[in-house]
């Protein structure tokens, strides 16, 4: 579904990324894990056309990305949960949902997304009329990922929704993501907790600084001696 | 003061402040989506006039058609300097695009006085607005009456745009987070088109309202209006649509109410505006109704 190719980013001077490949299949989980500066977000800034790469190619469905606008990613059914929230912090929770479906014109559709959107968290039900602003950490990522499913996406990518929020709301977040990859949607998910990425990944890679230096299942990963030792937290016997 | 006087000069300060808030409400607007004091604007305000002018003297059209055209001609000229002037710089150090607005304002001011000449021109009175009305013992020109109704229509339909139409959820989105506002596939170029757009019409409908109550334009006319409707604009709380309006009202209020109880200050009427200005400065920088800003992590 998404393939991307010998990436090189650079900021200044400085390459972000080294030249990455990696691939996500449609269908799957895939996690991009690694320590801070690792270059994840920069990997999926690239893909939203947010950071113009120097060199290397991305395609979706065939299709090359680097030439396709931000603004028309979420069309082709591409959308990203950005790092730290970023919901509209003086709109209320109903329009920043509506945002979410705003290319859209199937009112009845919408509609019936909202009520799924919904489902998954009544709390912001409860807060509809609320500005995002208003809204604890927790409840803010709720409404980010809610936002990022009104555009029904086919592949959704999240940008550390972990990041900053309590044990049990993580917990939480990641049941949500099983329950919208339960409905067909692919993800790609960035993370620097890798122990809670990797349980639900299909597929993982493990960056650091600017390059992937190892692919696997989640599975795998998780027990590999080298993630273990760097990202788990796990000392090796 | 007796009490039709100050019955007059009430009517006077809403007329001025509607007026005011018209204009003020562009700087607000530019201000909330892109951060810049679009310093030009008084110069689109000035332009309005001259397009109203050109039309019932030069082409004698029926005013009606002329300031339709006039208003919909000073939204593209707010529009095309943004596109040449301001959209280049969008990712420039924020000095740079407000140098280009100095630079777009003194740009449009001579080559107006190159085009009309620098002499000022007799705006063409129209009897529908500019008639007197009897009120007791007082007269009133129509357009006392006329301003205010105008204003609150339009910020009704301002309001209404801005709070409840797709497009008007896009600039408040823009106004918060252009990447984020592009992630949900919002062609931010446009929205910020369409605010320079709105913003210039409601100056341009303030412009020509402002040529039929002070018949006499000419390419510097924008200069003052332009500087205390800034103020004004700060004084409300520079990004709040509200705001400017409540400044609006309050220096076109303030100022004639100082000139009608103070007459011997009245050669101080401008300086008043700015004096304002450096109190608000000192002790309401946010202004009357600006939002201190946080961030919620």
């Amino acid at each position: 579904m998404l393939k991307i190719k010998d990436l090189i980013v650079a900021y200044g001077g400085i390459e972000a990324l080294k030249g990455i490949s990696l691939e996500v299949e449609e269908g799957k989980i895939v996690t991009l894990v690694g320590a801070n500066g690792a270059g994840k977000s920069t990997t999926l800034r690239s893909i939203v056309g947010l950071t113009k790469p120097k060199g290397g190619a991305i395609e979706f469905e065939g299709k090359n990305l680097l030439t396709v606008p931000t603004k028309d990613l979420v069309r082709l059914g591409i959308t990203l949960v950005p790092e730290g929230r970023r919901v509209f912090a003086n709109l209320t929770v109903l329009e920043n949902l509506k945002l979410g479906a705003f290319y859209r014109n199937d009112e009845k559709e919408i509609k019936r997304d909202m009520e799924w959107v919904y489902e998954l968290f009544p709390r912001l039900k409860e807060r509809t009329w609320q500005t995002a602003g208003t809204l604890s950490g927790g409840e803010q990522q709720m409404l980010a990922v809610g936002r990022a499913l009104m555009s029904k996406p086919r592949l959704l990518m999240m940008d550390e929704p972990s990041l900053g929020l309590a044990p049990l709301i993580v917990r939480e977040i990641f049941e949500i993501i099983k329950e919208i990859h339960r409905q067909g949607v692919t993800i790609l998910l960035i993370e620097q907790n890798a122990n809670a990425a990797l349980h639900i990944a299909d597929k993982g890679y493990v960056m650091e600084t600017g390059r992937i230096i190892l692919d696997g299942t989640g599975k795998e990963l998780l027990t590999n001696d080298e993630v273990k030792k760097a990202y788990l937290g796990e000392s090796v016997h | 003061m007796t009490f039709d006087m100050l019955l007059q000069h009430m009517l006077n300060g809403v007329s001025l402040g509607s007026l005011y808030a018209l204009i003020a409400i562009g700087y607000t607007m530019v201000y909330g989506i892109l951060r810049l004091i679009n310093f030009a604007h008084g110069e689109i305000f000035m332009m309005s006039t001259y397009f109203a002018f050109f039309g019932i003297a030069t082409f004698k059209m029926p005013w009606y058609v002329v300031f339709v055209l006039a208003i919909l001609l000073t939204g593209a000229l707010g529009m095309t300097a943004e596109r040449v002037a301001y959209r280049p710089l969008r990712d420039a150090p924020k000095i740079s695009i407000l140098i280009s607005a100095i630079g777009v304002s003194y740009f449009i001011q001579n080559l107006s006085i190159v085009l009309f000449s620098g002499r000022p021109k007799a705006f063409p009175q129209i009897e529908l607005f500019t008639g007197m009305l009897k009120m007791g013992n007082i007269y009133v020109q129509r357009l006392t009456f006329i301003i205010p109704v105008v204003t609150a229509v339009l910020l009704a339909a301002l309001i209404y745009l801005i709070s409840h139409t797709k497009n008007g959820i896009a600039m408040r989105a823009v106004a918060k987070d252009h990447e984020t506002a592009k992630l949900m596939g919002i062609d931010v170029n446009k929205t910020i088109a369409l605010t320079f757009g709105i913003g210039s019409m409601l100056a341009a409908v303030g412009g020509i309202m402002w040529g039929l109550k002070f018949p006499q334009i000419a390419p510097a006319m924008g200069i003052m209006p332009g500087l205390k409707c800034f103020i004004a604009a700060v004084l409300g709380g520079i990004g709040s649509i509200s705001g400017a309006v409540i400044g609006g009202f309050v220096l076109g209020l303030g100022e004639i109410m100082l000139v009608a109880s103070l007459p011997d200050l009245t050669g101080y009427r401008d300086a008043f505006a700015f004096v304002l200005l450096i109190l608000i400065l000192l002790f309401k920088p946010t202004g009357i109704m600006g939002e201190k800003i946080s961030e919620k992590v």
